[in-house]
């Protein structure tokens, strides 16, 4: 079923490439380049399970990702857990956090729903902050032994990778079965027109709230593993504002509601991106071009560039989801 | 004849080059072109700029018969803790970094600490007084900050020669650093006996300090210790004049150091500020350069005046210098010995590192310089080191008003 | 507690601007908190260069902030108004990260500030500052002339016409186009005004804005959509609700109290407090 999809093979194949390149090289620093497209990617993908699938905006995507790092770091470092079972063990309680919130905050519609997701990001940093087991402001560290179990801190850098690389092709490959099945169906009828489709008898708060629930699940994953690689954690850094805003603008420009748009987006912009800080005169501009892209693809092509390729060649739509 | 003269120079000019043979030494650092740290990081950069050009100008650093001429590498880390770890692993596998520097700030510096540990490169840090990097059991980093602790803790002890009956009050930051600062202060103010009646953390980018000043006079404090950052700090200052809060000493992390205080007018006189390091302190340098040396080629450099920020970077370089100097090359191994061995005096003050397990490379010999905002001859705002007594160009003036 | 007042009565200020210009088109700006920052920008670059007194530059910075807003209007709100709500979020929203951008390059985020200040008045140990009184007066004066133009004057009520029923206001002849690009104006107007006041309480940032577009949110949908004079009140609420917790708890819990009073009252009453029928 989902294998005789051919988006299903260009994931496999777009992480097989992943893994491949750095390895192959034996570069370490191509390595921490491309997880950082990993982790874009994870994010966008996610995000587009509420933007692109349901129309819901969510502004505060990223306190899944922090509160992941905070509770996957809390556990490897004062509870002594591995990482993996640390990891899964976050992705669980966040997503159970975010259903639990979700059946809550998710009763709002639309632009209000978008709305408090600024506040819950913003909630949760403050909470956070001035939450002594997790060090407050000053966060959590490390220690180096921390790497031991993973074959010491070099060999733990490259299995995390691995691991970040895993967590994508999962993000990916869970958007593309949400995308073909009943419950997918459901939440693209609550985007169309949220009245009608309750009409029609879907209970539109409990499909939103598990999406929410569901989008959350992976992103608090990779955060409990980038935070494990990162050596430390605080508020700042677990939660920045900057981080959701661009996984919007990377959706946008890949194409909302599409699968392989969230990849392409966020490769195309970490690009974009690299290249804007290297040159003197534009690194000032970054946060102007990338809103100039957002306003251009809103106004203009509000499929992104997914959205193009669908309207140019229309067969693409069948294999390129 | 002349084929001998011309063989016998050539001669002459192959011994001479390979008797000085240049090697060199890369130190690899990220610094925050942009971001929040950006104003910072350039200072720290600036320090470590000129410590290299002087050091190249004359001949390089010498070691072991060898001389070895400093390349800086550096990238932009835009104050993100992800680049860094990023840009670290790339100079040291890349770019072949035989040293590390930190990058400007506590978060970034302890994740650029990882990547660091984790290839066996020593890597001093400045601009970081965060003291938690140093005890996760790390075996080649070494702080040339005093670490947060003794922000207050010098403050205290100055302020016990003064008032040992004053009322303190602690309204900081609720950030990493000034709470790093006021942790061990508030339990060392009540061990000098001092009767701490308030304290408590504001949220950063608050901007109006009303109701926390409100409750400051109502505690009936004489002594208020505290700040975060410019922006808190400067705002917190002025407000606190606006209220005309009876207070007998302030004192503010990090705001009153920057030449933008001087805006504030009368608000800002009297305010104390500790400090790494001033221009003005007088230390007897062992090695390297004196104060007023180095203040004098780096104003002439960059049109401006160190700050401690800068001191840090110099002082980095020129620990790093002597302690290749005296390993004799670039060994890893010889030249953590060295500096495991340091206790020496310079511009910067006295700097030693702690070597036990659990807290290696944590700084113990440097002392905070306390600055305190007075009014010169002509009535403009002047910074003047007030305290180690040893140290001081000017008379700490207690009550400030 | 009076300070508490004072305080809130800029919220309300702040607040109006959001509230017109999502009561009359249904948009939610989220450019709100940048134009602040510029109305206190604006002020900064006219009080240096003229060193008048800033409750006179009021004035021009409101004219600019209308002249903007229109501009902004036509960029990017006017071709996303019949589209999803999520569009026009977007738009604003990619018009907040371009001005954010433009400051932050000719600003950078070092601290700017307006270094003017009004005697104050003393009243026991208790100081309250003189630009606090001259912005929370400069509220409610600029709250009551909104009042007064959208019920008492032509264009005024052309404006909430169309925000009523925008077809039956245009087959009664009223260039819905032109109202809607000047309620827009209005409300970025507002806006700078807001932020031009608070310029001379404390040293900004590009960045200062957002602080108060979050207080503008909570204070909207606590006040209810397109009331000036509500939007001013509940300001004025919310500055008296930080004046009185504040002595019972760390001031840095507030801000997670506000954000926490903000999802609350958004789930409680979805449609605002004192809500329309139709959003």
């Amino acid at each position: 079923m989902i294998f005789k999809r051919p988006s299903f093979w260009l994931i496999l194949l777009i992480a097989a490439v992943f893994v491949y390149l750095p390895l192959r090289a034996e570069d370490a620093a191509m390595r921490e380049d491309m997880i950082l497209v990993a982790l874009a990617i994870i994010l966008v993908s996610n995000l587009n399970l509420m933007i692109g699938y349901t129309g819901y905006v969510n502004f505060g995507h990223i306190v899944f990702y922090g509160l992941g790092g905070y509770v996957g770091l809390y556990l490897v470092s004062v509870r002594g857990w591995h990482l993996p079972t640390a990891a899964l063990t976050a992705g669980v309680f966040v997503s159970i956090c975010a259903l639990l919130f979700g059946l809550g905050v998710l009763r709002l519609r639309g632009a209000y729903f978008a709305l408090a997701t600024v506040g819950i990001l913003q909630a949760v940093h403050a909470f956070v902050s001035n939450f002594d087991p997790w060090g407050r402001s000053t966060g959590m560290y490390l220690s180096f032994e921390a790497y031991e179990p993973l074959g010491g801190a070099m060999r733990a850098l490259w299995t995390t990778y691995y691991l970040v690389v895993g967590v994508m092709a999962l993000s990916l490959i869970l958007s593309l079965v949400i995308k073909r099945s009943k419950f997918g169906l459901g939440l693209f009828a609550i985007r169309e027109d949220e009245d009608a489709a309750v009409v029609l008898g879907i209970n539109a708060t409990v499909y939103k709230a598990i999406i929410y629930s569901v989008s959350a699940f992976l992103p608090a994953v990779a955060g409990a593993l980038m935070f494990y690689k990162n050596g430390m954690i605080d508020p700042s850094i677990a939660f920045e504002y900057m981080l959701s805003i661009e996984g919007i603008v990377m959706l946008m420009l890949g194409g909302q509601g599409t699968v392989v748009g969230a990849a392409l987006g966020a490769g195309l912009y970490e690009r974009l991106r690299s290249y804007l800080l290297t040159s003197p005169k534009l690194s000032n501009f970054h946060l102007v071009i990338a809103g100039g892209l957002l306003l251009v693809v809103v106004l203009f092509a509000s499929g992104g560039l997914i959205g193009w390729l669908y309207k140019f060649v229309p067969r693409s739509q069948e294999v390129v989801e | 004849m002349k084929r001998l003269f011309f063989a016998l120079s050539v001669l002459c000019l192959f011994a001479v080059t390979t008797s000085v043979a240049q090697q060199t030494l890369t130190i690899g650092f990220t610094v925050s072109k942009t971001g929040k740290f950006s104003v910072d990081s350039l200072e720290q950069y600036r320090g470590v700029e000129l410590w290299r050009d002087q050091t190249n100008a004359a001949g390089g650093i010498k070691a072991g018969g060898k001389s070895y001429k400093i390349q800086l590498v550096s990238y932009d880390d835009e104050s993100d803790s992800k680049r860094v770890q990023q840009l670290y692993t790339r100079m040291i596998l890349q770019d072949k970094a035989d040293f590390m520097f930190s990058p400007y700030s506590s978060p970034l510096t302890a994740t650029a600490a990882v990547v660091s540990e984790q290839y066996g490169k020593i890597m001093l840090t400045s601009g970081a007084a965060e003291e938690k990097t140093y005890k996760l059991g790390n075996h080649y980093l070494y702080q040339m900050f005093a670490p947060a602790a003794h922000y207050f803790t010098d403050v205290l002890d100055m302020l016990k020669t003064k008032d040992p009956k004053a009322t303190v009050a602690f309204v900081y930051e609720d950030s990493p650093f000034s709470v790093a600062v006021v942790t061990p202060a508030k339990p060392y103010a009540q061990e000098l006996g001092f009767n701490v009646t308030f304290s408590e953390a504001y949220a950063p980018n608050t901007t109006d300090f009303s109701p926390i000043i409100d409750k400051v006079i109502a505690a009936k404090a004489t002594v208020l210790l505290g700040g975060g950052h410019y922006a808190d700090g400067s705002t917190l200052a002025r407000q606190l004049q606006g209220h005309k809060v009876p207070l007998k000493m302030i004192t503010l992390l990090v705001a009153p150091d920057s030449p933008q205080w001087t805006e504030l007018g009368d608000a800002g006189v009297g305010v104390i500020v500790p400090s790494q390091w001033e221009p003005q302190v007088a230390f007897k340098a062992q090695y390297g350069p004196s104060g007023a040396e180095f203040a004098k080629t780096y104003t002439a450099k960059y049109n401006t005046p160190p700050s401690y920020e800068s001191a840090g970077g110099y002082a980095c370089g020129l620990i790093l210098q002597r302690a290749v100097e005296q390993a004799g090359g670039i060994d890893t191994a010889k030249v953590a010995a060295v500096l495991n061995a340091t206790d020496l005096t310079t511009f910067y003050g006295r700097t030693k590192f702690a070597t036990a397990a659990n807290e290696h490379g944590l700084q113990v010999g440097h002392a905070m310089v306390l600055a305190q905002w007075q009014k010169d001859k002509s009535g403009s705002p002047v910074k003047q080191v007030v305290w180690p007594l040893a140290g001081k160009s000017a008379d700490l003036k207690y009550p400030m008003h | 507690m009076i300070d508490g007042v004072l305080v809130g009565a800029v919220y309300g200020l702040a607040a109006m601007g959001l509230s017109l210009i999502w009561g009359v088109m249904d948009v939610i700006n989220l450019t709100h908190g940048a134009m602040i920052a510029l109305g206190m920008f604006g002020m900064y670059l006219m009080f240096t260069a003229t060193a008048m007194n800033p409750y006179v530059l009021l004035l021009p910075v409101i004219a600019i902030g209308l002249v903007l807003g229109i501009v902004v209007y036509w960029m990017a709100v006017h071709r996303v108004l019949g589209r999803s709500q999520l569009m026009s979020l977007l738009s604003t929203f990619s018009v907040n990260m371009m001005v954010i951008g433009i400051g932050t390059a000719l600003w950078s985020t070092s601290p700017y500030n307006v270094n003017f200040t009004l005697p104050g008045i003393t009243v026991g140990a208790y100081t309250f500052t003189g630009n606090h009184i001259a912005a929370a007066s400069s509220a409610l004066i600029i709250a009551l002339a909104l009042e007064l133009f959208l019920y008492r004057t032509r264009p005024g009520r052309a404006i909430r016409a169309v925000a009523d029923n925008r077809e039956a206001a245009e087959l009664m002849g009223i260039s819905s186009t032109a109202v809607l690009a000047i309620a827009f104006g209005i409300g970025i107007a507002l806006a700078l005004g807001s932020g031009a006041l608070v310029s001379t309480l404390f040293p900004f940032t590009i960045l200062s804005g957002a602080v108060y577009q979050l207080k503008s949110f909570v204070v909207t949908v606590l006040a209810g959509l397109g009331k000036p004079l509500g939007a001013l009140a509940a300001g004025v609420l919310l500055g008296l609700l930080e004046g009185a917790v504040t002595p019972f708890i760390a001031v840095s819990w507030i801000p997670l109290i506000e954000f926490g009073l903000f999802v609350v009252v958004l789930i409680l009453f979805p449609r605002g407090i004192f809500g329309r029928a139709t959003a």
